[in-house]
């Protein structure tokens, strides 16, 4: 009978009391294992994070003397920011972006999606979510050219279609069109969340409705809405977040005409990066990231306490 | 080939659970051995540790008369069985028989031959460049089982083999199972929670409770004489009727009825004990006799070849089991009379006269 | 879909009353999902239709209509330097980064899900805020500093490093999840065999979870492929910008779009993304992930 080769590396014979895990690796070895992503994860996630507090405390500036010796001048750069009527008018406008395209846009057609198709199979169910899909996978320089495209003043099929022409969408309604644009972008994510949700609905429970004589929206009311009702929350927070840090509309209107479509991270990149007010863009960064963390915070407390309630 | 033995075997988990207490054991050279409990009483913390997965706290292993104990699991020169088989879903039947070999650097050819070899001795033959899940839960679990043989080890451990299987395929399982392991020879141990399968396959069973080995012995002594309650209520297809009694005149009274008790047990007057006698031998009459347990005939559940009565009286449920011919409706007055040689006493939940009886409760395998 | 209601005979006016209007409801019904169901489409191929007319079109438009067939507008993308040179950069990018993200994360997601670490959990949770709090757009000024400071400025190094810490925290917490669902009893049987820990994981892990390796692989590279700000941000020179950069600059810098290039390069650019998705769909089933996308 053959014996078995040696082993390579430090096999703890004889080891302690303890849980052995399946791999073998030992706590030397995980600690190996998790150190490269941890390093890569604490130079250009974390610590960006610290430095943007620390700049936003800061007078620092992308030329002159500030530049060179910047001074700490604590809460004034958040203290200025708050003041600031472009600050405030720009928050409005991430407003009206998040609410109109995110939380109501993709959030609704998402789901009317995901409901009116449950039970559909075949190509005309294929066909629209291949397109919903397409319109979420394509690269966003592409999606903002045919925007554009679309939209155009002259020669856009939208004024061709609708018998408006001459009607420049960008310049005459900007934040509308903004909206829109971003329901066609992003309704894929919602909808195949509240497919996959619709799915676990029993279809017993939705038997049991009808045998009960409930119409569609009771049995929306009573036994859809109740179950999925963690998934809608997961979702509204996952899609506001995201469209609130989207930077995708720079590459529409590059925050124009004038400041019309001015929302954060385009206000942020024109003033830090164009303006070269460093400190103060920083400051403005700040007050983004208390914003993610309120959204995150919310979510992660919701992840938890849905596995404690699985568990 | 080898025996093995369990001495003073304690694993504590962090936090302190004892999932196992002072283990003492043999299993000798080409046993097939059961270790028999409810879930969380230790059985597969045991099999586990036997396998080297987990480090015993204190205690040794012995295999083959070498220690073991802190040898990792690779160099024992075991085999195991996983509960769900464990085969690799991305390696063909043959891959998975071969992987044994793979690890041992066993050149390609020969590795493929050998494994096709004694896939085609369990009957695997025609599937050799199947995968996993093409095959039928049966056949999985004969893989498993090939893929343990492959490498001729000392020992075969098997975590519940039959669990995973439907009932029909069990019961086929598991007379190929027995077969197999009388035909290789080799010390066998696994552990499963089902009594039935215990006793069908084992030449010896070790039931467990709390970490513990309650009682050691071959299937028809656990049967026939639990040591204790516990063995008792847990062996047997239909558990035991366990009553509660009096020692009055050597003979032990049960609601106002003196049972047929076994002789020669040395019964203090008036003390408190525990009757115990299985259904199969309780013998059931519509008419009142001698030493026979009253009560009303509550439910009757049909089993096939027989029917298990349940009747209710002074004592308490006391289930019967009556044959087929016997015409019963629930209502109807029944008598039940116990079989003085299969009737147990306990006292303190430990069987009295537990000793002298059937030979020593640790013989080894008679073949 | 369902048969209408048989009325039967002994049935009362008000039964046959409530049957018509069970039917009338139901075509509306019918009637209203269909006009839905158009519309939707109709809603989400409009803007799309302009990028399979025009790259064919021999002379490209901006309105989408049917073309006249040619593929002389390929000729004039694979003649610009900067197109093809720009598609192999995203092609670098991605690549690069997709590689660092899975090895990185594969590691560490193995070593989280079967060795208990001490904060392990607090440690994942931290990550996953973290990954979601601070995105590209929140912390432009920093990791610009940073890349200054770094001396990754007009680096391709620079953007992989950058993109790969923010991807990561999303990846090793997925493929976290992805290793638990494989039991352990593989690891163990093969430990059991005599299998090391490298031949374990070699043997058995790696093929085991190889669809959530080739998912955020996928997934990884499709987020370089795509992402605008971050080379926006630190690039400076045109040669080493991606195909994301380039493309901005042919239609906001020089007046007059140049159609023609413009439509053949989206579509080229695009096709890869929407390859990497079916394949991934179909070889390993589209795995849903919540936030898989960002």
């Amino acid at each position: 009978m053959a014996t078995s080769p040696p082993e390579p590396g430090g096999r703890r014979a004889g080891a302690g009391p303890r849980e052995r895990d399946a791999a073998g690796l030992g706590r030397l070895g995980a600690t190996a294992f998790v150190v490269p992503a941890l390093l890569l994860i604490a130079a250009f996630l974390v610590f960006p994070a610290l430095w943007t507090v620390y700049l936003g405390a800061t007078d620092y500036r992308l030329t002159g003397l500030a530049a060179v010796d910047p001074q700490v001048v604590g809460l004034e750069n958040v203290e200025r920011a708050l003041d600031d009527d472009g600050f405030t008018h720009s928050l409005g406008l991430t407003l009206q972006f998040v609410l109109g395209s995110a939380v109501i846009g993709q959030a609704g057609l998402g789901f009317a999606l995901a409901w009116v198709l449950r039970d559909r199979r075949g190509l005309g169910r294929r066909l629209i979510e291949a397109m919903v899909l397409l319109a979420w996978i394509l690269p966003s320089s592409v999606i903002a050219f045919l925007w554009i495209a679309l939209l155009d003043r002259d020669d856009g099929t939208l004024n061709a279609l609708l018998s408006t022409p001459g009607t420049a969408w960008l310049l005459e309604h900007p934040m509308l069109s903004l909206i829109v644009f971003n329901i066609w972008r992003g309704t894929a994510f919602s909808m195949m969340l509240y497919a996959a949700a619709l799915g676990n609905v029993p279809p017993s429970q939705l038997e049991t409705a009808r045998l009960a004589g409930a119409s569609s929206w009771q049995q929306l009311r009573d036994v859809v809405f109740p179950r999925i009702r963690g998934h809608v929350l997961t979702n509204l927070l996952l899609i506001s977040l995201w469209t609130f840090n989207d930077f995708t509309p720079f590459l529409l209107t590059g925050g124009g005409p004038e400041d019309r479509t001015e929302i954060m991270p385009v206000f942020i990149y024109e003033t830090a990066l164009f303006g070269g007010e460093l400190g103060f863009g920083a400051a403005l960064s700040v007050l983004m990231l208390l914003i993610n963390l309120v959204i995150a915070v919310v979510y992660a407390r919701l992840l938890r306490r849905r596995k404690d309630r699985d568990r | 080939m080898a025996d093995l033995t369990l001495a003073a075997l304690t694993k504590v988990y962090p936090g302190g659970v004892r999932a196992l207490d002072s283990v003492e054991l043999t299993v000798a050279d080409g046993e097939f051995f059961a270790l028999l409990g409810p879930s969380g009483c230790g059985k597969t913390t045991l099999l586990r540790t036997l396998a080297g997965l987990e480090t015993a706290t204190s205690g040794a292993v012995l295999l083959g008369g070498r220690d073991v104990t802190a040898v990792p699991p690779g160099r024992r020169d075991v085999a195991m069985v996983f509960q769900d088989y464990a085969l690799f879903p991305h390696m063909t039947v043959t891959d998975n028989i071969a992987y044994p070999l793979r690890i041992r650097k066993v050149p390609g050819r020969q590795r493929r031959d050998r494994a096709a070899q004694t896939a085609a001795e369990l009957g695997l033959g025609d599937h050799l460049e199947r995968r996993p899940d093409q095959l039928s839960g049966g056949q999985q679990q004969r893989v498993a089982l090939a893929r343990a043989m492959a490498c001729h080890p000392r020992a075969f451990l098997f975590d519940e083999p039959l669990s995973n299987l439907d009932a029909r395929m069990r019961l086929e399982a598991r007379t190929f199972l027995k077969r197999l392991q009388r035909e290789l020879g080799v010390t066998t141990v696994f552990v499963t929670h089902d009594q039935a399968e215990a006793l069908a396959l084992a030449d010896r069973i070790a039931v467990m409770e709390h970490g513990r080995i309650r009682q050691l012995g071959t299937p028809a002594d656990v049967f026939r004489r639990p040591a204790n309650t516990f063995v008792a209520s847990f062996i047997g297809s239909t558990p035991m009727n366990l009553l509660p009694g009096t020692a009055e005149g050597g003979a032990v009274h049960v609601a106002g009825t003196a049972l047929p008790t076994p002789g020669g047990l040395a019964l203090a007057e008036g003390e408190e004990l525990t009757y115990g006698i299985r259904p199969e031998y309780l013998t059931f009459h519509p008419r009142p006799v001698p030493g026979a347990l009253a009560g009303e005939v509550r439910v009757v559940e049909n089993l096939g070849s027989s029917q298990l009565v349940t009747l209710e009286g002074p004592a308490g449920e006391v289930r019967v089991v009556v044959d087929e011919d016997t015409e019963l409706a629930p209502g109807v007055a029944g008598h039940a009379l116990p079989r003085a040689d299969r009737a147990l006493v306990y006292r303190n939940g430990e069987l009295l006269g537990a000793s002298g009886y059937e030979g020593p409760a640790t013989g080894t395998r008679t073949p | 879909m369902t048969p209408p209601p048989a009325t039967p005979p002994e049935a009362t006016r008000e039964d046959r009353h409530a049957a018509g209007l069970d039917g009338a409801r139901r075509l509306l019904a019918t009637v209203g999902f269909y006009t839905f169901c158009s519309l939707v489409l109709a809603f989400f191929t409009v803007p799309l239709l302009w990028l399979a007319s025009a790259p064919f079109d021999d002379t490209p438009s901006i309105t989408a209509s049917l073309p006249s067939f040619t593929l002389a507008n390929f000729e004039t993308l694979l003649d610009n330097r900067y197109a093809m040179r720009s598609l192999g950069n995203s092609a670098v990018l991605a690549l690069g980064t997709g590689a660092l993200v899975v090895v990185c994360a594969a590691l560490a997601a193995y070593a989280l899900s079967r060795v208990r670490l001490p904060g392990r959990d607090a440690l994942l949770y931290a990550l996953l805020l973290l990954s979601s709090i601070v995105t590209g757009t929140a912390a432009m000024v920093p990791l610009f500093n940073l890349a200054f400071e770094l001396d990754l400025i007009d680096s391709q190094l620079g953007v992989i490093l950058v993109l790969s810490g923010g991807l990561l925290p999303s990846a090793v917490f997925i493929l976290k999840d992805f290793m638990d669902g494989t039991p352990r009893s593989y690891e163990e049987s093969a430990q059991v065999f005599g299998a090391s820990p490298l031949q374990v994981l070699r043997h058995v892990v790696v093929p085991l979870v190889r669809p959530g390796l080739a998912t955020i692989a996928v997934w990884a590279v499709a987020q370089v492929w795509g992402n605008f700000l971050i080379p926006f941000l630190l690039l400076r020179s045109p040669e080493k910008s991606p195909a994301a950069v380039v493309m901005y600059t042919f239609y906001t810098e020089g007046g007059q779009p140049d159609l023609a290039l413009i439509s053949t390069f989206s579509l080229l650019y695009s096709v890869p993304v929407v390859l990497m998705f079916l394949l991934v769909s179909s070889r390993y089933g589209f795995r849903f992930h919540g936030g898989i996308k960002r």
